[in-house]
C-alpha cells in the first residue's frame, strides 16, 4: 500500500518539475523525488540502494545542481514553439510500453523469471562461499567485482572529465585575495559554523562505519564515500574554500582518487599471482572464507577512497569556478565605478 | 493484474515525463534534471522486479527464509553513484557553454552558431 502512495507522490513530483519555469524550485523538487524514491527503495527491501539514494539523490546531486544554478541563472525561458510532436513521441512510446507491459510478470510473484537464474546461487551458496550475512555486498564485491570494478573506473573518468572542464589553475597573490572576499561572507553564518564543527566529527564517524559495517549491515564503500565526502562539502560550503583547501590539499586528494582504483585493481592482479581468478579471493588466505573477507574489506576500502576523493573533487572542481567567475565580476563592477 | 502492473506504469510515466522534458524543454539544466527523472525510473523499475512477496531484505538471518532477490540491487547502487559523477559531467559542460555562449538555452546557443557561420561563409564568398 505504501508503496502506491509513495509512487504517486513520485508522479506529482515530476508533472510539477515540467511545469515549474523557475529553476530553483526545479531542483528542490529533485531533491524531493531523491528523498521519496529512497523512500520507495526501503519499502521494495533494498535497503542498500536506499541509502545510496538518500545520499547522493537527495543530497549531493541537489547541491550540485544548485551550484550549477548560481552560474548559469535561475530563470528557464519559456520556448514559443507548441511543443506537440514531443508530446505526440512520448504518448506514442509510452503507449507501446505500456503494451509491452502487459505480458510482464506481475509485482511480487516469487516464480518470476528474474529470481530463477543466478540469485538462488546467491541466497542459498553465498553463506558457505563468502560467509558474509549481507548479500548485496558478497554480489558486488566478490561475485561480480570485475564490473565493479568497471563501475568505479567509469566514476574516475567522470571526475577526471569534470577537473578538465573546469579547473582552473590560480597564482597565489590571486587565491589570497579572492579568500579575504569569501570570508567576509561567511562570516554572518556564525551559528551554523559551530553547530557544523560539532557535526562535522560525526559525519566522518558515521562515514567510517557504513564502509566497515556494510559485510553485516546495509552499506559499503560508494554510500561511505558520499558520505564522507557530504562532511568535507558541508565544511567547505561554510569555511570558504581556500580554507577547506588548506585542509583538504587538492593534489593530495586527486592522488587518492587515482590510488583507490589502483588499489582495487592490484587485489585482482593479487589474486591472479597467487594461481586464481581475477578477483578470485579464495586464493588470498590459506582459508578461502578468510581470503573473501580480506578481499571484500580491501576492495571496499578502494571503492571508498576512489568515490570521496572524486566527489570531493567535483565539488572543489564547481565551487572554484564559482569563486573564480565572482572574482571577476567585482573586478569588472569595480571598473565601471 | 490493475495492482499487480502498477509499478511498471508508473515507471513509464515517469521515464516519459523525463523523455517529454529532455525534448520539449530548451534549458539545458532542465534538460538534466528530465534525465535524471529517466535514469530513477529505470530505477524504480528494476527495484520493483527484484520484490518478493512476503520476502525480507537481502541480508541472510536464522529466522528468516523468504529474501527479496538481491542482484538488481547491486546494479542499482552502483547504478546510482556512476549516475551523479555523470551528470556533474554533464553540469560542468553546461557551465562552460555558459560561459562561451552567455546562455544556456538551447535555440540561443543555436542561433549564435548559425550567424557565426554565415558570417564565415559571407568571409568565404568575398
Amino acid at each position: 500500500m505504501i508503496n502506491i502512495v509513495l509512487l504517486s507522490l513520485l508522479v506529482v513530483i515530476a508533472i510539477a518539475i515540467i511545469r515549474m519555469k523557475d529553476l530553483f524550485a526545479v531542483v528542490m523538487l529533485t531533491g524531493i523525488y531523491g528523498l521519496l524514491s529512497a523512500s520507495f527503495f526501503v519499502a521494495m527491501d533494498a535497503v542498500d540502494v536506499a541509502f545510496t539514494e538518500a545520499a547522493v539523490g537527495a543530497g549531493i546531486s541537489t547541491l550540485l545542481m544548485l551550484v550549477a544554478i548560481t552560474m548559469t541563472g535561475r530563470k528557464e525561458k519559456v520556448t514559443r514553439h507548441k511543443p506537440f510532436a514531443a508530446l505526440f513521441i512520448v504518448l506514442i512510446t509510452g503507449g507501446l510500453l505500456i503494451y509491452g507491459t502487459l505480458d510482464m510478470p506481475l509485482f511480487g510473484s516469487a516464480d518470476a523469471p528474474i529470481h530463477s537464474h543466478v540469485a538462488p546461487r546467491y541466497l542459498n551458496d553465498s553463506m558457505q562461499e563468502i560467509g558474509i550475512p549481507n548479500v548485496v555486498t558478497s554480489v558486488l564485491a566478490s561475485y561480480r567485482a570485475f564490473d565493479t570494478f568497471g563501475e568505479v573506473v567509469v566514476i574516475f573518468t567522470a571526475g577526471i572529465g569534470v577537473l578538465a572542464l573546469l579547473f582552473v589553475p590560480r597564482r597565489k597573490e590571486e587565491d589570497e585575495k579572492i579568500a579575504s572576499i569569501n570570508d567576509s561572507m561567511h562570516e554572518h553564518h556564525l551559528v551554523i559554523r559551530i553547530i557544523t564543527k560539532m557535526l562535522i566529527p560525526f559525519i566522518l564517524l558515521f562515514a567510517l562505519y557504513v564502509q566497515f559495517h556494510g559485510d553485516y549491515g546495509p552499506g559499503g564503500g560508494f554510500q561511505a564515500g558520499v558520505i564522507f565526502s557530504s562532511a568535507i562539502v558541508l565544511y567547505t560550503m561554510l569555511f570558504g574554500l581556500s580554507t577547506a583547501r588548506k585542509v583538504i590539499n587538492q593534489g593530495f586528494i586527486q592522488l587518492m582518487a587515482a590510488f583507490g582504483v589502483l588499489f582495487y585493481g592490484c587485489v585482482g592482479i593479487a589474486s591472479l599471482m597467487n594461481g586464481g581468478n581475477f578477483f578470485d579471493y579464495n586464493v588470498l588466505s590459506d582459508d578461502p572464507v578468510a581470503g573473501q573477507h580480506l578481499g571484500i574489506l580491501l576492495i571496499e576500502w578502494g571503492v571508498g577512497v576512489t568515490v570521496a576523493a572524486i566527489m570531493i573533487i567535483i565539488f572543489f572542481s564547481f565551487a572554484g569556478r564559482r569563486e573564480l567567475q565572482q572574482h571577476s565580476e567585482n573586478n569588472k563592477n569595480r571598473e565601471s565605478l | 493484474m490493475l495492482m499487480g502492473l502498477f509499478n511498471n506504469w508508473v515507471v513509464i510515466v515517469l521515464m516519459m515525463s523525463g523523455l517529454y522534458i529532455v525534448i520539449a524543454h530548451g534549458n539545458l539544466i532542465k534538460k538534466l534534471v528530465g534525465l535524471t527523472i529517466f535514469q530513477t525510473s529505470v530505477f524504480i523499475f528494476y527495484i520493483s522486479m527484484a520484490k518478493v512477496n512476503g520476502g525480507s531484505a537481502p541480508i541472510l538471518s536464522e529466522n528468516i527464509s523468504l529474501y527479496s532477490n538481491p542482484l538488481p540491487h547491486v546494479l542499482i547502487l552502483t547504478a546510482i553513484v556512476v549516475g551523479i559523477a555523470t551528470t556533474a559531467l554533464g553540469l560542468s559542460l553546461v557551465v562552460r557553454l555558459k560561459e562561451s555562449y552567455g546562455t544556456i538555452e538551447e535555440e540561443e546557443i543555436q542561433r549564435q552558431d548559425n550567424q557565426q557561420n554565415q558570417a564565415l561563409n559571407k568571409e568565404r564568398d568575398k
